[in-house]
C-alpha cells in the first residue's frame, strides 16, 4: 500500500501523510514540476483540476480550478513559499473568486511536501496545516468532499498498478 | 475545539464523561489535581461545545456530546480520505 503512516495532529491541526512511491525522487518531483501531471492527481476523477498558472520556484503563483460533474468551477491557488529542487516544497493553498483572484475572506492552508530517497524508491511526507478548526471545517465543506469516493479511488489505482506489464 | 482536546486531562475527561454523566466532583477526584484545575478542563470542553453541564443540587454534572466528538474526528478522518485519494492517483501516475 502506498500510504504507511497517517498521523493527525489536533492541537495543531495537522495532518501528516507519508507514502512509499516505486518512483525515484526525481521522478515523483517531475509529477508536481509538470502542470499537467499535476492535475492528474490533484483532484478527484469527478472532480478534474486545471492547472492554469504553475511554476515551482519560490515567489511564485500557482493557480487551478477543479469542474464539478454539473460543470461548476471552484478555483484555488498555491502560493509557493520555498522550493529545495527535488527533495521539498512548501505553499500556502487557499481557495480563489472565478477569475482566479485569491479569496481573502477564505481559509488558508500551510503545506509542506518533501521527498526522500528510498532502496525502493521515494518517500514522500504530505504535511497539511490549517490555522483554525472553522478553517479546516471551510475546507472540507468546499469541494473535499471526497471521502466517500476514496475508497474506489484506491481499488482504480490499485489496478492500474498491477494491470501494468512487470 | 481542537485546542480543547489538545489536553491528555481534557480527552480523559471527554473519554469519561462520553461513557456517562459524571458529578465534577467524582470527577475531581480522579486526578492529582486540585478541583479549581479540573473545573477548569471541564470548562475548557464545555465552551468548546464537547460537554454539557447540568445542576442537580448542589452537584454540577457533565455529559460529553457525543455528536460533537465524532465531528472533530471526522474532519480529519475525511481530509485523510482526500490524501489517500490522492496518494493512490499519483501511485497509478508514477507506476
Amino acid at each position: 500500500m502506498p500510504v504507511t503512516d497517517i498521523t493527525k495532529d489536533a492541537e495543531r491541526r495537522t495532518l501528516v501523510i507519508t507514502a512509499e512511491f516505486a518512483a525515484p525522487v526525481e521522478r515523483v518531483w517531475a509529477l508536481y514540476d509538470d502542470p499537467r501531471q499535476l492535475e492528474q492527481v490533484w483532484g478527484p476523477p469527478e472532480y478534474p483540476a486545471t492547472f492554469v498558472d504553475h511554476l515551482l520556484s519560490a515567489g511564485s503563483r500557482s493557480t487551478y480550478f477543479m469542474t464539478s460533474p454539473e460543470g461548476e468551477r471552484f478555483a484555488g491557488y498555491w502560493d509557493i513559499t520555498g522550493v529545495e529542487r527535488p527533495v521539498r516544497f512548501t505553499f500556502r493553498d487557499g481557495f480563489a473568486t472565478a477569475d482566479l483572484t485569491p479569496d481573502p475572506n477564505l481559509p488558508v492552508s500551510e503545506n509542506e511536501f518533501a521527498f526522500a530517497p528510498t532502496p525502493t524508491g521515494t518517500r514522500a511526507v504530505y504535511t497539511s496545516t490549517f490555522g483554525s478548526a472553522e478553517a479546516l471545517e471551510k475546507v472540507l465543506e468546499m469541494g473535499m468532499e471526497e471521502g466517500a469516493r476514496t475508497a474506489i479511488d484506491q481499488i482504480d489505482g490499485f489496478l492500474a498498478g498491477s494491470a501494468r506489464p512487470v | 475545539m481542537f485546542h480543547a482536546l489538545s489536553d491528555r486531562t481534557r480527552r480523559d475527561i471527554l473519554r469519561r464523561v462520553l461513557a456517562g454523566e459524571h458529578s465534577v466532583t467524582a470527577l475531581a477526584a480522579r486526578y492529582q489535581m486540585s478541583f479549581a484545575a479540573v473545573q477548569k478542563h471541564v470548562a475548557v470542553l464545555e465552551r468548546a461545545g464537547l460537554l454539557t453541564k447540568r445542576r442537580s443540587g448542589r452537584e454540577q454534572l457533565a455529559s460529553g456530546d457525543v455528536q460533537a466528538v465524532r465531528s472533530v474526528a471526522s474532519m480529519l478522518d475525511e481530509l485523510e480520505a482526500v490524501w489517500r485519494g490522492r496518494v493512490a492517483r499519483i501511485d497509478a501516475l508514477l507506476t
